[in-house]
């Protein structure tokens, strides 16, 4: 008996051995919130919560699996990664399918999958890998050649178009270029560049992401159009007030006038139900995750670890502060899914193995250090 | 490039970053809940009003319009219920297609198209728009079938108007039609924008228009809960419409039908007033139209039949053709003598036949005159050298005093159209009205010899059919005058109360009841043995009557000036009576356009239309022209 007490106590101990608790229960936290709320916005008898659940449980599991794989390990994975991304986006704009004007998904007869997700990772792997290899020769040329790795997925993605994944690749891509020590004066450099070429830019938007910008100045000027969803969400977070309507009460939502509800406006259905005081516990919960990762990065023994772990860190934030700001009204609404909120199984995946390959930096940094 | 392989100045740098990038986190997490404070705190109110007015539809519920029956109950307008299949252009992407593919299950002509497009451009916002009305019930079950084909089409149950009798009485009734521009503007004007939220038609003229806000009634709401694609998911209030008031109406619809009938295929009017209350029992204008055809939107074929047509349907002869009202004029003539002592009853003239005035001769109708005339005389044989002398010795200023009294000129103010202006004023001659009427200071200027020809209703004067009537009215009823009206009484639909339409009369002429008594006698004389004899031969009753004849080249209007033929050359006929002579319950004016002698064609219809009212029935051989009096009764 006490035999196999034991032994069931260290295979739980094996088990979890490369398990972040904090992480953990953070992410779990908001799920949790996910799922109440895509049971709110969903009336299909449950099918959508439990087929997030379903997600959930796949996701952790790629997690488990992800935080038990070295650094070392993952390091071997980037190139292979970030080539396969980048054939997969040729593929797309070779063979993609056209879903809403945006050629977004490469088909494979059994299903269809979406390649400028995996640059999500590969992306910040890829350059992480980089700046390792080159840690004690960097110089400017590397700079240079990261910017490349990351401008060429970034522009590929972005005329498909999907500006939000484009954002999301470009932040991380960019993250890990920034605290590989990019210079200030390059940072400035570029911002004041970027600035200089807005108008250029301007025209090199589609009309539809044109619209949506200026839209977000005045959304009544398109109220049945593009104004339509800023509208609705910030009629729903406004007249959620201090304290929410209380959940499952949420006029907007259950009088059906918050578009993408469950996927990725599913920030408003919370806020309307939850209100200011929901609202920021969630914000509350992000800031609590980020900080979480960032010590992970602070901790971690090696560039390659300290800037994956600070990309992906930061990976988070970008998601969560774009898309509570474009449901909020203060930016441009982009294809960007609240993170572990949002309904999707794709984005879920994704963040968990974000989630795991921090666990997995965080965990194995003292086997590192021996 | 030192500081890039320094590893402990790299953590040091990694460290910085880090703490640059937390602190920009924060800052970002700052501003966002900023943002949530001023959207769920400050502006929380604006917002929470926002979803209500997100969450709740009114929608309108528009009543049922107000029935119109005639003074014995019979139904001249009312509403049914039809099936109509109405598209909502802004729900349907691309309506041709959509159209083509209805018209594989639903048989779609041309003319409904046509229609559709036509309303379209009219319509408001998101109005849905028939595109088939009354559709048959297998129709709607095939429609129903293959509904899930046609998202923004829909078989919708709507109230339509019908005018049972047709064409009867459509110039008193009018119709209604779809909500203009125009109509828009009036809606505002009285602010009842309101109330009209869903009303999609509007009565546009006569009894209709006239009554529009009595037979509208009161729109209800619904209140639904609906969601962002406007589809309703359950009723949270409802407020029923308030149906409009009903109108029961003074007119005959029966008397109607059979003047109408009299008038045939002959252009002209006949009003015809209880004088006792000034309630109209009929008010004919020959041709007539039906009104059915406006309810759905009038075709423009149809339009342009009615508009072009030479007869001119659409013009309502009783209250806007002004006409000279020829020898129908004498009796007013008389009593002014009478009342302002020009003349006494017994006084003579004696007539050579004509009347000479400066270097011209007026003419009598009867060659070599009448000899010795007195009043009785002048009436009964239609004397023109008696009213000649008559109105040079009274002036244009007194005749025209003493007519505007009997409402001659002006408005008589009848409940028909949106307000005065649909009625015309005709013309009452005198100083001032030349001055105004003219704008060249030779041509202002009243000149003796155009007194002469008023005396026997020729000149400038010109009158509506209403106008004579009531003018008839009045002396029928000793002077005490009554607005002449259509409508009897109000009957409103939420208390079932019956409000009557001006029981009190509007003026009294304090008629000194020896002069009417003279009128009275000459008038009689006339349908006993003057002009009017021959079509009230064999009358149950007394009658009192004038007829008159105005000549078609001295009308104002243009209509039968220069293309015309000899029927249009034709003198207008007219014809005035009133009876029992003794207690008069009803007066009348009669007009057919170029009827020649008013003998000949109008006193018939008169006759008809007595013999209906009192008696119940018709005179044996009725509504014919009778050819035979023109040689008899060629003095008038």
């Amino acid at each position: 008996m006490i035999d196999i007490t034991a032994t069931l106590r260290r295979g739980w101990q094996q088990l979890i051995a490369h398990i972040d608790f904090p992480l953990l229960v953070i992410t779990l936290a908001i799920m949790a919130f996910g799922l109440a709320t895509v049971f709110s916005a969903t009336y299909d008898g449950n099918q959508r919560v439990l087929s997030q659940a379903g997600n959930m449980g796949v996701a952790l599991v790629i997690m488990w699996f992800v935080s038990r794989l070295p650094p070392q390990k993952l390091m071997s994975f980037a190139i292979p990664l970030y080539l396969l991304g980048l054939i997969l986006l040729v593929a797309v704009f070779l063979f993609g399918i056209k879903i809403n004007g945006a050629k977004r998904w490469l088909p494979l007869g059994f299903t269809r999958i979406q390649p400028s997700e995996i640059m999500k990772i590969a992306m910040p792997l890829m350059l992480a890998w980089y700046f390792q290899k080159y840690e004690a020769t960097l110089s400017y040329k590397h700079f240079i050649v990261a910017g490349l790795l990351l401008i060429i997925p970034f522009g590929m993605i972005a005329k498909q178009p999907d500006l939000g994944t484009a954002l999301l690749v470009g932040g991380a891509g960019f993250f890990v270029i920034f605290f590989a020590g990019l210079p200030w004066k390059v940072i400035f450099g570029l911002g004041a560049a970027a600035a200089g070429a807005a108008p250029f830019l301007w025209n090199m938007l589609h009309d539809y992401q044109r619209k949506r910008i200026l839209t977000l100045i005045d959304p009544t000027t398109d109220p049945l159009g593009s104004g339509y969803h800023i509208i609705q969400s910030t009629i729903a977070i406004g007249s959620g007030g201090a304290f929410g309507k209380g959940y499952l009460n949420g006029t907007q939502t259950h009088l059906e006038f918050i578009p993408e509800r469950h996927t990725d406006f599913i920030f408003a259905v919370y806020s309307e139900e939850w209100g200011l005081l929901g609202n920021a516990l969630l914000v509350f919960l992000y800031t609590l995750l980020i900080g979480r990762g960032m010590i992970i990065a602070s901790a971690a023994p090696t560039l390659f670890s300290r800037l994956l772990a600070s990309a992906i860190t930061l990976g988070f934030f970008t998601y969560a502060f774009i898309n509570m700001g474009m449901v909020s009204g203060i930016l441009p609404v982009v294809g960007v899914p609240l993170p572990f909120m949002s309904y999707g199984g794709t984005a879920l995946v994704t963040l968990f193995l974000g989630v795991g390959i921090l666990m997995s930096i965080h965990t194995h940094r003292m086997l590192v250090k021996k | 490039m030192g500081d890039f392989h320094n590893p402990d100045s790299d953590i040091d740098r990694f460290r910085f970053r880090l703490g640059f990038a937390a602190v920009t986190v924060l800052l970002a997490f700052g501003l966002l809940i900023g943002r949530f404070f001023w959207l769920q705190v400050i502006q929380h109110d604006f917002y929470q009003t926002r979803a209500e007015d997100n969450r709740i539809a009114l929608i309108p519920i528009v009543p049922n319009r107000g029935v119109i029956t005639d003074r014995n109950g019979i139904v001249l307008a009312r509403n049914y219920s039809a099936f109509t299949l109405e598209i909502t252009p802004s729900r349907v992407p691309d309506l041709e297609a959509a159209i083509d593919a209805l018209a594989t299950v639903i048989d779609i002509q041309p003319k409904d198209r046509k229609r559709f497009k036509r309303v379209m451009d009219e319509a408001k916002n998101f109005e849905s728009i028939p595109i088939r009305t009354r559709l048959t019930d297998a129709e709607v079950a095939k429609f129903a079938a293959q509904r899930y084909r046609f998202p923004g089409i829909e078989v919708k149950a709507r109230l339509f108007r019908q005018y049972p009798l047709g064409n009867v009485a459509s110039h008193a009734l009018g119709y209604i039609g779809r909500i203009t521009d125009r109509d828009l503007k009036w809606i505002e004007e009285v602010e009842k924008q309101a109330n009209y939220k869903g009303t999609d038609h509007i009565g546009k003229n006569g009894l209709e228009q006239r009554y529009e806000f009595e037979l509208h009634g009161e729109t209800g709401y619904e209140e639904v809960e609906i969601d962002a694609g406007g589809r309703a998911l359950r009723s949270l209030k409802r407020i029923p419409p308030v149906s409009g008031n009903n109108l029961t109406l003074t007119l005959d619809a029966k008397l109607q039908e059979i003047t109408e009938q009299a008038f045939g295929d002959r252009k002209g009017a006949l009003v015809a007033i209880d004088p006792t209350t000034g309630g109209i029992l009929a008010l004919v204008s020959n041709p007539t139209y039906d009104p059915n055809l406006f309810v759905d939107g009038i075709t423009p074929d149809n339009w342009k039949e009615l508009n072009e047509h030479p007869s001119k349907p659409m013009v309502n002869r009783a209250i806007n053709g002004a006409y000279p009202p020829g020898s129908t004029f004498k009796p007013f003539m008389a009593l002014a003598a009478l009342e302002m002592g020009k003349r006494t009853p017994n006084q003579t003239i004696s007539d050579p036949g004509y009347f000479n005035f400066g270097n011209h001769q007026f003419r009598d109708d009867k060659k070599g005159g009448h000899g010795s005339v007195d009043m009785y005389k002048s009436i009964v044989h239609s004397c023109d050298t008696y009213y000649y002398m008559l109105a040079n010795d009274m002036g244009i200023d007194n005749i025209a005093k003493f007519m505007a009294q009997l409402g001659l000129g002006e408005r008589t103010g009848v409940d028909l159209g949106r307000d005065g202006a649909s009625e015309s004023k005709g013309i009452l001659p005198s100083q001032e009205w030349k001055r105004q009427r003219f704008k060249k200071p030779e041509q202002q200027k009243w000149y003796a010899g155009e007194t002469i020809s008023i005396g026997i209703g020729q000149g400038y004067n010109a009158y509506t059919p209403i106008q004579l009537a009531q003018a008839t009215a009045v002396v029928a009823n000793n002077g005490v005058m009554f607005r002449p009206h259509i409508v009897g009484h109000i009957t409103d639909a939420k208390t079932g109360e019956k409000r009557p339409v001006e029981p009190q009369p509007i003026r009294d002429l304090h008629l000194k009841p020896q002069n009417i008594e003279v009128i009275r006698r000459a008038m009689v004389g006339v349908n006993k043995e003057g002009t009017g004899a021959r079509a009230f031969a064999g009358a149950a009753y007394e009658s009192a009557g004038k007829t008159g004849t105005a000549q078609v080249y001295s009308l104002k209007g243009a209509e039968y000036k220069a293309h015309s033929v000899k029927k249009e050359l034709r003198d207008h006929a007219l014809f005035i009576a009133y009876a029992p002579a003794d207690k008069p319950t009803i007066a009348l004016a009669v007009l057919v356009e170029n009827g020649g002698f008013g003998a000949q064609s109008a006193a018939p219809i008169a006759r008809m239309v007595m013999d209906y009212y009192l008696l119940g029935k018709l005179p044996a051989g009725a509504a014919k022209e009778d050819d035979t009096a023109v040689e008899d009764d060629n003095e008038e």
